[in-house]
């Protein structure tokens, strides 16, 4: 009796709330708690979706560390190369053009963060018919054409095809549609900054505007820049099935744009080894993790 | 006249952050942003110029940036084209319109009332709750593609129509932005509509919505940008070739065979691509006001 006199009180106080939340709750679970816990589960068993998973322990992350040469020759190393320009490259870029589209008026302001913005609007599969276009292996594409016009090259260069340059390729592209949400924060939270601060400062004998940038501005949206630094760090291991889609093969030509992505398709769907891409996607987590970590020790307010 | 200009621009009132007009010290941004802009707009000009070019043009040699005689018959050819599955690209078309604006508007009232709940009501788990939410932030789909490939064909949702709609509602970034808006509102507000007798109903409906009409315009682009885009979906989790949508037909467009019928596709894959990315554009041009006020919110802490 009494429990049930409890379990109406805290209905009657709490109930409402969990109601409001729930919808979101049950999706939120579904399909990102459930799909994160699965990954767990499956990286210890071996799986090939035809018969049931069973048990193997630590053995498919010591294949992956040990016996896996493409992944410790090509993945880790791509993933770490693009991942490290990509992410804290694009995340400075996008901070330094919120900090000079902040010092312009509104009107040349609205306009150019349009501009540097519409690129992350755009589908990755849309563009990579552009991209395919542009970077044309054959003296008709565009950048070949233009490149031999100028009397850079003699020969057309093979971009998507060629392991020399499709890394290259695939870090500008990325890059260029990375102006995202992160961005549009920075600039809204550099706005934001009380311009007495800044008069403060000058008073102060402050005259260096990168002295500004590092004792005023960045202290003062520490909020915002953790929040930019995690939609990189999203976007950047988000952006991993671009060089599949430039080359327009899984493995990349000799696995030059293969990132650890690709090599969880790789497993997952073209090989059904689904215990071991399990393992990967849990390696994959991590290193999302590990790399919030370290952009909540530089801007968290909790440190 | 000259002068007033001249003063006003060589003054100390029109430098730093957010100035009011035109100032000299303005001058070497703008020597930095013009290019830069020029070579962000690049890609997106030249799927404008490809998009109206003739045959003739496509197959030009040496290529040509843009497009002279401009024409429709790309676009023509797009929607007189049937796959090899029988089925016109309208029906992709329409398949989109509708899984986005389904999506757009669940989106909407599933993450206000959850950021409603998270940011005006108390209860006992409501900061652990959020803590989640921040940390699924950090969420990566692409990394657990095959266990939510699972859990979807447990649910049996493979081949329906709401498999496009319930994944992308799960968005941890709209619920915290909503929540980060409502944290703006003050609570004396609510303790009085309380007070004279409101539900959470009424509170919700008649209070918070209207006041938090620049954060839903946010979630609105954020949810359109996801569903309206979104061609891994209909790979993955789609067999039925009448259920899947246009950035899926678009990416079957940009994997077809090499040689002539290559450069021949590029204006009808730019011409898709113009109607993937145009209602993006205008969309955020008319909301863009409400995003940045919305984006003074974002912080993390």
């Amino acid at each position: 009796m009494q429990i049930r006199a409890a379990f109406q009180n805290w209905l009657r106080k709490e109930g409402s709330a969990y109601a409001f939340l729930s919808i979101y709750a049950i999706l939120f679970i579904i399909f990102i708690v459930v799909p994160v816990l699965a990954a767990f589960f499956l990286s210890f068993t071996f799986f090939d979706a035809i018969q049931p998973p069973h048990f193997v322990g630590l053995s498919n992350y010591i294949t992956l560390l040990t016996q896996d040469d493409i992944f410790m020759r090509y993945v880790l190393p791509n993933t770490i190369q693009f991942a490290i320009i990509v992410g804290p490259g694009g995340y400075v870029l996008a901070f330094l053009l919120a900090w000079m589209l902040a010092q312009l008026p509104k009107i040349p302001r609205t306009i150019f963060a349009l501009i540097l913005y519409s690129p992350s609007m755009t589908a990755a599969v849309a563009m990579t018919a552009v991209w395919k276009t542009l970077f044309s292996g054959d003296q008709t594409g565009y950048l070949n054409s233009f490149l031999m016009s100028l009397g850079f090259m003699n020969e057309p260069i093979q971009w998507l095809q060629s392991p020399d340059y499709l890394m290259t390729v695939m870090i500008i592209v990325t890059l260029w549609s990375s102006m995202g949400i992160g961005f549009l924060a920075m600039l809204a939270g550099i706005l934001e900054i009380n311009p007495e601060l800044y008069e403060a400062a000058a008073i102060d004998g402050m005259n260096n505007r990168f002295q500004e940038i590092f004792y005023i501005t960045i202290p003062s949206m520490k909020p915002q820049m953790l929040f930019g630094a995690v939609m990189a760090i999203v976007t950047t291991f988000q952006a991993g099935a671009i060089g599949v889609a430039l080359s327009g093969a899984n493995p990349t030509p000799q696995y030059s744009g293969q990132l650890i992505v690709n090599h969880i398709e790789d497993y997952g769907f073209l090989r059904y080894e689904m215990g071991y891409a399990a393992a990967v996607s849990v390696v994959l987590l991590l290193m999302v993790l590990f790399f919030s970590q370290v952009a909540n020790r530089l801007f968290g307010s909790d440190v | 006249m000259f002068k007033k200009w001249f003063r006003q621009s060589t003054g100390i009132r029109n430098r730093g952050i957010n100035p009011q007009g035109f100032h000299v010290s303005q001058l070497k941004f703008y020597m930095i942003l013009i290019p830069l802009s020029v070579f962000m707009l690049l890609p997106i000009l030249f799927i404008f110029s490809t998009a109206f070019k003739p045959p003739d043009e496509l197959f030009a040699f040496p290529p040509r940036f843009f497009v002279i005689r401009p024409t429709l018959k790309n676009f023509q050819d797009l929607f007189s084209k049937l796959t090899t599955s029988g089925i016109p690209v309208s029906r992709y078309l329409f398949n989109s319109i509708l899984i986005t604006i389904i999506t757009v508007i669940s989106s909407i009232v599933v993450s206000s009332m959850g950021a409603f709940a998270l940011s005006k009501k108390n209860f006992a788990l409501k900061q652990i709750l959020f803590t989640v939410n921040n940390i699924a932030l950090m969420f990566v789909p692409i990394a657990v593609s095959i266990p939510r490939f699972l859990v979807i064909q447990r649910m049996g949702l493979l081949n329906t129509f709401p498999v496009h709609i319930l994944p992308v509602l799960a968005m941890p970034v709209g619920l915290f932005l909503l929540k980060q808006f409502m944290d703006g509102i003050p609570d004396e507000i609510i303790e009085a509509a309380q007070i004279d007798g409101a539900s959470d109903w009424y509170i919700y409906l008649r209070i918070i919505l209207p006041m938090i009409r620049p954060a839903l315009a946010t979630i609105a682009i954020l949810t359109f940008q996801a569903a309206w885009n979104n061609a891994e979906i209909s790979t993955l989790y789609v067999n039925d070739e009448s259920l899947r949508n246009l950035a899926f037909y678009l990416n079957t467009l940009n994997s077809q065979t090499t040689g002539a019928n290559i450069v021949a596709g590029q204006g009808i894959a730019a011409a898709a691509a113009l109607i993937m990315f145009m209602p993006n554009l205008i969309i955020f041009i008319f909301l863009q006001g409400q995003v940045m006020s919305t984006m003074s919110h974002s912080g993390l802490k």
